[in-house]
């Protein structure tokens, strides 16, 4: 009798391992499950990278992919110093440098390897809008590489270090976090597809989130510095870095010292990538103009931010000067990321510092000068990182980065790669497993989202199939944006609630342990 | 136990929806001749009266299979005369290459795969669930397919569909399905002719049994059955006086023994060893005349060109397949059993490829497939299939020769490989639970060889043993050789001689794959 107890109860263990049908994927440890996974990522990104890229055969522009190309062939034939200097041999107007040093440095280092294995696609001159088979692989393959080389080992040390304290996560939750961050389609799509270098500073981006859950504040500045130093679009992570370092420093035995050695690493690693620039006011100052690009005005086509929507009905570049206008985005950016700032100043935690981060890359989003529908990826990384906590919120917010994204990507000809990778998306999301207690624990009403999404569908093929009103040539465009800008209004606010709402939990834990 | 039947359809799907995702994105990547082989295929069907079908010569590319899928074409290209007539045109499609005609034969592909889905499911329905996702991950995950027929270009998936619902009736006992749909898969390909002695031995052995009357009309029926099937294939082309056109397109006995790419099979052996007493009869001092063809050159006519070793005749080839079949077919004609089909099947398929005439590296494909579906029954065959699939998919590299396909067909095989470790390890983790699942399945626990199989379970995980992994990593090495090393001391000289290392090496692990198979065969216990 007792024995045939014990049995069974062995027997529902068993049963228990036998109804995830994902056992085979997880059960030789995160290690290995990571690996399988990332071989599928970058296996989906090479598929990817067969479609056209921005402006393919499209001269005298062309597109991003040019522009990455052409800083390989600057950067690999200039000296140092004439990179971001107008020159006979250096036309800024021409696709000029307006990134950070280090996307220069990492243009140099993908030029020599194309220089080595076909010296043409980066002759100076000459090789303006090359686009030879080989040319465009060699190019397609820096793109993956970096992406294999930054981005899958940060989500690596990312998983480690999130899991770490947390014993009870389930194996197959972890696979799928894994699979939902590594095959995130808006990032597949841009980098992959369009072409761009996105993976690199994200990759930093989510080293330094890492080293923050680990404790280890330098490597998080040095990386997150890195990051900043990749593309300036980095900063909208920079409010809920500081926020959160800051609220931990305070909290230490000698605050001042803690901040200086963080402010001295992020210093020093300035320092160190702009060396080359550092020898005058004038060279440093010629840099920093090409970043903030101020004359182009506060918003570009149609990016489903604050100031693009609502000039609709309020023409912002009319009625101030782009002086003014300045000082406004500043303002609207800086108070909307105040709150989460000041959430994680009073009450620094791991899980306030991701919702952080998603906050101020929100607002920054929204508000901040120049923001482009791309930059729609900064604040889907955090809204990944906390997919397993916000699995609906990661799902809407990819929807409508994807949708803000489609008139882009229908210029770039990749519709097709847009509807494989949204379908993945969709299946990884929904993931059928054997366990009933699966996420979703906000969703909206869901007659509201149902039809919210039935009217995007909709919306795809309006704006596939038919040609807007003469009178209103970017009529869809329009449509497609204010819908896009009403959802991601509807995230921030409930991330930013979500957020504020954490600090009690943690205070009542507290008064609990005090209890 | 576990799940229930609909919730586990649901993960077929889902595996189903990823592969078809990958396909999806696949669909600009480089595709071979067989793209507008079946282009033009589909234009003469639409365009031309089916007494010209195999008689049209406007493209190289003429119809050679069989009427059915000369029918299943005809009605593709209905929906593609819909889509852009141009696809259909006979003379403006050739060699039409738009965005358009790509997407919709690719997805014509992507949608026949359907065909194999349902018979997967069909073919482990009755299996438990985690064997039954374990087979379904790797036969829909499977990387040859992948390469086949979703980059280079092909139906098989569709085809090896027939081939599944086919064994799946057997499998069941239902003789008279399983040979109606053997007839018709026969109908749309007849490659898939190696396997009729089989068929044929254990229809006669299994189906026509049970007193001499009781026999008799049940051999009927199946003559009946067959018959029909054919009749509907071949009847219109016989009404119309085709039938020897027809004939005569379906087995082009011109074609030289080996392919210009060797298939990695037994003759590689025989013009090796051709070659080398060649060689060494000549450094001896004998006058041996060279032959008038060469075997680098690629295709090659009647004549077999060998200088010292016999003349090959496909009635030769014909023979030898027989002969290495015999072993299997006196098996199934002595004891039946339904639960062994799927090997004798895999095994004839392997024979043929193994000692066929002009025999096409895709058709490993044939028998790797459905081995995979009696992979996961025990930990020998686990680890063979492993490195049956390893050697068949490297074999396939060289079909698509385009740098830019190079990332694609190693991840393929590199997560694939991966996943097989997973999925074995998964099942063959301890002696415990490989102990605990087997009495389930009534039928793998009977197909367990006495003792080899569970001792190695109970022992540990799932391992390569040392020799295997030797083998392996030598496929990397030739991998290296041939990428890398060779031009850099060879240059330009010998240009063939990596393409002949992959398909000497591969054919070893074939060769491995088929003296394995032979012995499970032998040995299978008869009760």
């Amino acid at each position: 009798m007792e024995k045939s107890r014990g049995r069974k109860v062995m027997k529902d263990k068993e049963e228990a391992v036998d109804d995830d049908p994902w056992w085979w994927l997880v059960h030789k440890g995160i290690a290995a499950s990571f690996m399988c996974i990332a071989m599928f990522a970058l296996l989906v990104r090479v598929a990817v990278s067969l479609h056209p890229y921005s402006g393919a055969g499209n001269p005298p522009k062309y597109g991003d992919f040019e522009a990455q190309r052409h800083w390989m062939e600057i950067t690999l034939n200039l000296p140092v110093k004439e990179w971001y200097r107008n020159s006979t041999t250096n036309d800024l107007s021409y696709w000029g440098l307006d990134y950070p040093p280090l996307t220069a440095y990492q243009s140099y280092i993908h030029g020599l390897f194309l220089r080595f294995f076909h010296p043409e696609s980066v002759s100076l001159f000459t090789s303006r809008g090359h686009e030879s088979y080989f040319g465009k692989l060699l190019m397609r393959w820096t793109v993956l590489s970096s992406d294999a080389l930054m981005f899958f080992p940060a989500v690596f040390y990312f998983v480690i270090v999130y899991y770490a304290g947390r014993p009870h996560g389930q194996k197959t939750d972890i696979a799928w976090h894994i699979a939902i961050m590594l095959l995130n389609p808006c990032l597949m799509l841009i980098d992959h597809g369009h072409f761009q270098y996105n993976c690199i500073s994200l990759g930093l981006t989510v080293g330094a989130v890492a080293a923050v859950l680990s404790n280890k504040e330098l490597v998080a500045c040095f990386l997150f510095s890195l990051a900043l130093n990749h593309k300036q679009m980095s900063a909208y992570f920079a409010p809920a870095f500081f926020s959160h370092l800051f609220g931990k420093c305070i909290r230490r035995q000698n605050p001042l010292l803690e901040v200086s050695k963080l402010g001295l690493v992020v210093l020093g690693t300035f320092a160190l990538v702009w060396w080359p620039y550092l020898h005058s006011m004038e060279a440093f100052l010629s840099v920093l103009s090409r970043l903030a690009p101020f004359e182009r005005g506060i918003y570009e086509d149609y990016v489903a931010n604050f100031w693009c929507t609502t000039s609709v009905l309020i023409k912002w570049k009319r009625m101030f000067t782009t002086q003014s206008l300045k000082l406004l985005s500043l303002g609207a950016t800086f108070s909307t990321c105040l709150p989460s700032m000041v959430q994680q100043i009073r009450a620094p935690s791991n899980q306030g510092f991701l919702y952080g981060l998603l906050n101020s890359a929100f607002s920054f989003y929204m508000f901040s000068f120049q923001v482009h529908e791309k930059s729609i990826l900064l604040p889907l990384l955090p809204a990944s990182l906390l997919a397993l906590e916000e699995p609906f919120l990661l799902k809407w917010i990819t929807f409508y980065a994807l949708f803000s994204m489609f008139p882009l990507l229908c210029r770039d000809k990749l519709i097709l790669p847009y509807v494989a990778l949204s379908a993945l998306f969709i299946l990884i999301y929904h993931v059928p497993s054997g366990r009933q207690d699966r996420r979703e624990r906000l969703s909206f009403n869901s007659f509201v989202t149902t039809l919210l999404m039935l009217c995007s569908v909709v919306l795809h093929i309006v704006y596939i199939t038919m040609k807007p009103p003469n009178r209103y040539p970017f009529l869809f465009e329009a449509v497609i944006m204010c819908l896009c800008f009403s959802q991601f209004v509807v995230l921030s606010f409930y991330s930013n609630a979500k957020q504020w709402a954490l600090k009690r939990t943690i205070f009542m834990d507290k008064e609990k342990k005090l209890v | 136990m576990g799940l229930q039947g609909a919730t586990s359809m649901q993960y077929l799907l889902w595996f189903f929806g990823i592969a078809t995702c990958v396909k999806l994105l696949l669909i600009p990547s480089y595709h071979s001749t067989d793209f507008e082989v079946h282009r033009n295929w589909l234009a003469l069907t639409h365009s031309l009266p089916l007494s010209q079908w195999y008689s049209d010569e406007t493209s190289p590319w003429t119809l050679d299979y069989p009427p059915f899928f000369a029918y299943f074409e005809r009605i593709l290209s209905i929906f593609a005369n819909l889509i852009d007539p141009q696809i259909v045109h006979p003379q403006k499609g050739l060699n039409y290459s738009s965005n358009t005609v790509v997407s919709f034969q690719r997805i014509t592909v992507i949608l026949s795969d359907l065909c194999m889905l349902y018979g997967v499911y069909r073919l482990t329905k009755d299996l438990d669930s985690k064997r039954r996702t374990l087979i379904w991950v790797l036969v829909i995950w499977s990387p040859m397919l992948v390469i086949v027929d979703h980059v280079h270009f092909q139906y098989n998936g569709f085809l090896l569909g027939f081939l599944f619902i086919s064994l799946s009736y057997l499998e069941e006992g239902r003789d008279l399905m399983g040979g109606f749909f053997f007839a018709v898969l026969l109908c749309f390909k007849h490659l898939f002719a190696v396997a009729a002695p089989v068929y044929f031995v254990y229809l006669l052995r299994h189906y026509c049994c049970g007193g001499l009357v009781r026999g008799l009309r049940r051999l009927s029926a199946m003559g009946a059955v067959v018959t029909a099937v054919f009749a509907a294939a071949y009847a219109p082309f016989v009404y119309q006086g085709q039938i020897q056109q027809v004939l005569r397109r379906m087995f082009p006995f011109g074609r030289g023994l080996c392919h210009a790419y060797w298939a990695p099979n037994f003759w590689v052996f025989y013009i090796i060893l051709d070659k080398l007493l060649t060689f060494f009869l000549r450094k001896f001092g004998f006058a041996i005349p060279t032959p008038e063809a060469s075997f680098t050159g690629g295709l090659v006519g009647d004549s077999s060109p060998f200088s010292i070793l016999p003349q090959i005749t496909p009635l030769t080839t014909f023979m030898i397949v027989l002969l290495a079949l015999s072993p299997c077919l006196i098996k199934a004609w002595r004891e039946p059993q339904p639960g062994m089909v799927t090997r004798w099947v895999a095994y004839a398929y392997t024979c043929g490829f193994l000692f066929g005439w002009h025999v096409h590296e895709k058709a490993s494909l044939h028998f790797v497939i459905p081995l995979a579906t009696i992979a996961v029954q025990n930990m020998d065959s686990a680890r063979h299939y492993y490195l049956l699939s390893i050697v068949s998919s490297y074999s396939l590299f060289p079909l698509l020769f385009e740098v830019r396909e190079y990332p694609i067909k190693v991840l393929l095989l590199l997560l694939y490989s991966i996943i097989m470790w997973l999925v074995f390890s998964a099942q063959f983790t301890d002696g415990q639970e490989a102990k605990a699942t087997s009495p389930i399945n009534k039928e793998a626990g009977r197909l367990e060889l006495k003792g080899n199989g569970n001792v190695a379970a109970k022992k540990g995980g799932f391992v390569i043993r040392g020799i295997e992994k030797s083998y392996l990593v030598g496929l990397l090495v030739v991998e290296i050789w041939g990428q890398l090393l060779h031009s850099i001391f060879f240059g330009e000289r010998l240009p063939f001689v990596p393409l002949m290392l992959i398909s000497i090496y591969c054919g070893l692990g074939i060769v491995y794959s088929w003296i394995w198979q032979l012995r499970w065969i032998i040995r299978s216990p008869e009760s």
